[in-house]
């Protein structure tokens, strides 16, 4: 039983990281019906942001305190992803608003792998592993019988809180309106005098930066390398579809099932199922509720 | 003379190449890396077409390929290594391409199942997790070297066979588009519903589009296996997969001469770039940064390729030919040109 107990704060822990990368598909998808394979890979792009930051705040000596590094180094991921990220999308996705949906889907893929290439080939990144300094001294506390890490405490709590902050400005500010009224009907909203082109940037930079956070968080307690997006990125946007894709309560509720997928299945079968798990997951809900758990089902017209 | 000249030069030029592909290469006058850049050519024409078939002419969405790929790969070497005899080889080969084809053509109807139900970037989805899956299984089956990979093949992909594969690949290729069938998958591209309503049975061609794109990309997969005498799942991942995709937005949609230039300009500018690379001093991984950009700038500024929709007329059945088909209903049906 202590065994469940610590396995399902593990879960908690990587469900919370693939929710915040999951929010940037969802809620892309949302806005401009459009699956941006890229996420992932801003997502890894924001973790050596980090990497890199954190490295060199370290290296001046300042004697912060490290909370205060910590928020130094996520504050500028999400600043230099969500940058990123909005270039991406006024030069490669912007052109192809218009073209049939596949070209952009196709282009979001290419966008993905440019990415990665270019940071392999890219010197100062390079293809090997790295180690991101610890930002946070790592102290374990036991509970009764489970033990909790700071690391674990802080992933934990940050993505609560992101989450939190993401679902009120959907909800109650201005721009999330305007989100959520691009989502559902995009030829109107412009007549209404909505900054539509604007929007779908902030849109972007909004997910961009979440999973900039999500980069920050992952990289404190996982090595980081050039490839890392593909798998994370893939398993947030499973986590996305199941939740239903465009709802983002339902990238949240997916994200978690997630994490439970992936720190049970090794339990039960040899650890090098997982991904094998996780994707056909996705090939049955998508052959038999493609809407997901909280998605509305489309109607075609003719 | 003429009339038979114009009727039948293309079998001839290519009946007349056949022997040199034996020729050339062991007399040297094709040197080893050119044969080998030949018969990658060889070996992208038809995953190029393979893949054109679904995304261009069908216009369903397929990014996993490289899974139909893999299987023909695995299931082919199989066969050569440890069911045939290793002497008969040579002989059996295009038995095993064909085995090799036959699983992938299974695993297409598996995935034609979902295109029912599913368009569009959801059907992109599927794909890309059955191409996820079917690494993921590569790498758990131990007996074929599961992540190491599988090896001992002998080096069965001559030039010949890779010529005589392509060759049949144009050809079916060219009867399934312009057959009576070809053109309900058209249809498909152009409106599904509306295909539909006017008698196309389009489940039925989608299955058969499908099971017929994924046996091609198995038989690629099968050459590509024993010219390299090692695969691994590694091998056939999105990557793969996205090569596939440039060459056929290069070349065209829904064009089998556009599948063929696609591939051709594709894989010389790769190798190409390996030279340049080399001279200029700069390392060899900025030539996977190549593919990908060239993906986003072919889909913003020309994303029906060089060829779009449009054929050469040697690809064109005789009978489908503006001129020919005049003189055919002249003299057959007896009917006035409309």
């Amino acid at each position: 039983m202590d065994f469940y107990i610590q396995q399902v704060l593990n879960a908690l822990q990587v469900g919370s990281v693939y929710a915040l990368i999951a929010l940037g598909y969802t809620m892309v998808y949302g806005i401009l019906t459009m699956i941006n394979f890229a996420h992932g890979d801003i997502f890894m792009v924001s973790s050596y942001i980090a990497f890199f930051f954190s490295t060199l705040l370290l290296s001046l000596a300042l004697d912060l305190h490290p909370i205060l590094v910590l928020i130094a180094t996520m504050l500028t991921a999400m600043f230099g992803t969500a940058l990123l990220a909005v270039v991406i999308e006024r030069l490669a996705y912007k052109p192809l608003r218009t073209a049939p949906r596949i070209s952009a889907v196709i282009t979001a893929l290419g966008v993905g792998l440019f990415l990665e290439n270019f940071m392999v080939a890219f010197k100062p990144v390079g293809p090997a592993p790295r180690f991101m300094p610890s930002l946070i001294p790592a102290v374990n506390y036991t509970i009764g019988v489970v033990t909790v890490s700071t690391i674990q405490i802080v992933i934990i709590v940050v993505s609560a809180l992101v989450m939190l902050l993401l679902d009120a400005i959907v909800r109650r500010t201005m721009v999330g309106m305007a989100m959520r009224a691009i989502s559902s009907d995009k030829f109107i909203v412009p007549l209404m005098g909505i900054p539509v082109d604007r929007i779908i940037s902030i849109t972007f930079a909004l997910g961009a930066s979440i999973a900039a956070v999500g980069g920050t968080l992952y990289g404190m307690a996982y090595t980081l390398d050039p490839y890392m997006g593909i798998r994370i990125g893939w398993w947030a946007f499973i986590s996305a579809v199941v939740g239903g894709i465009g709802n983002i309560r339902g990238a949240m509720i997916g994200a978690f099932i997630l994490g439970f997928v992936e720190i049970f299945t090794p339990v039960f079968l040899p650890s090098t199922y997982r991904d094998f798990v996780a994707f056909s997951l996705l090939l049955v809900l998508l052959i038999f509720r493609p809407t997901g758990i909280l998605g509305r089902p489309i109607t075609q017209k003719v | 003379m003429k009339t038979f000249l114009r009727r039948w030069w293309l079998p001839l030029v290519l009946l007349a190449v056949f022997p040199l592909t034996i020729v050339l290469p062991q007399t040297g006058i094709i040197n080893p890396y050119i044969d080998l850049v030949l018969k990658y050519i060889g070996i992208n024409i038809i995953l190029t077409i393979s893949l054109n078939l679904v995304n261009g002419y069908m216009g369903e969405f397929s990014v996993g390929h490289a899974g139909f790929m893999a299987i023909g790969a695995y299931v082919a070497s199989i066969m050569t290594v440890w069911v045939f005899p290793r002497n008969l080889g040579p002989y059996i080969f295009p038995l095993a391409l064909i085995a090799g084809g036959i699983a992938a053509g299974i695993a297409g109807l598996g995935i034609a199942f979902p295109s029912f139900r599913t368009r569009g970037d959801y059907l992109a989805i599927v794909t890309l997790a059955f191409n996820m899956i079917v690494k993921s299984v590569l790498e758990n089956i131990e007996p074929i070297g599961g992540p190491r990979g599988f090896m001992g093949m002998d080096k069965l992909s001559s030039l010949t066979w890779v010529f005589v594969w392509v060759v049949i690949t144009i050809f079916l290729a060219r009867n399934f588009v312009f057959s009576k069938f070809g053109r309900g998958v058209f249809s498909i591209r152009e409106d599904e519903i509306a295909s539909g309503l006017v008698g196309v049975n389009t489940r039925q061609v989608k299955v058969l589009t499908f099971i017929f794109s994924a046996f091609l990309a198995g038989i690629a997969g099968g050459l590509f296996a024993h010219q390299l005498q090692f695969i691994n799942p590694r091998s056939f991942t999105i990557l793969k997969s996205t090569d596939m995709l440039v060459m056929v937005y290069l070349g065209g949609i829904g064009s089998l001469g556009g599948s063929i230039l696609g591939a051709t300009i594709f894989t010389l500018v790769m190798e190409g770039l390996r030279t340049v690379l080399q001279l200029i001093g700069i390392s060899q991984e900025w030539r996977l940064v190549v593919a990908p950009l060239l993906l986003i700038l072919l889909m913003i500024f020309r994303p029906k390729g060089i060829m779009g929709l449009r054929e050469f007329r040697f690809l064109i059945p005789h009978k489908e030919r503006p001129e020919d088909l005049a003189e055919y209903r002249k003299k057959v049906l007896a009917t006035p040109e409309d």
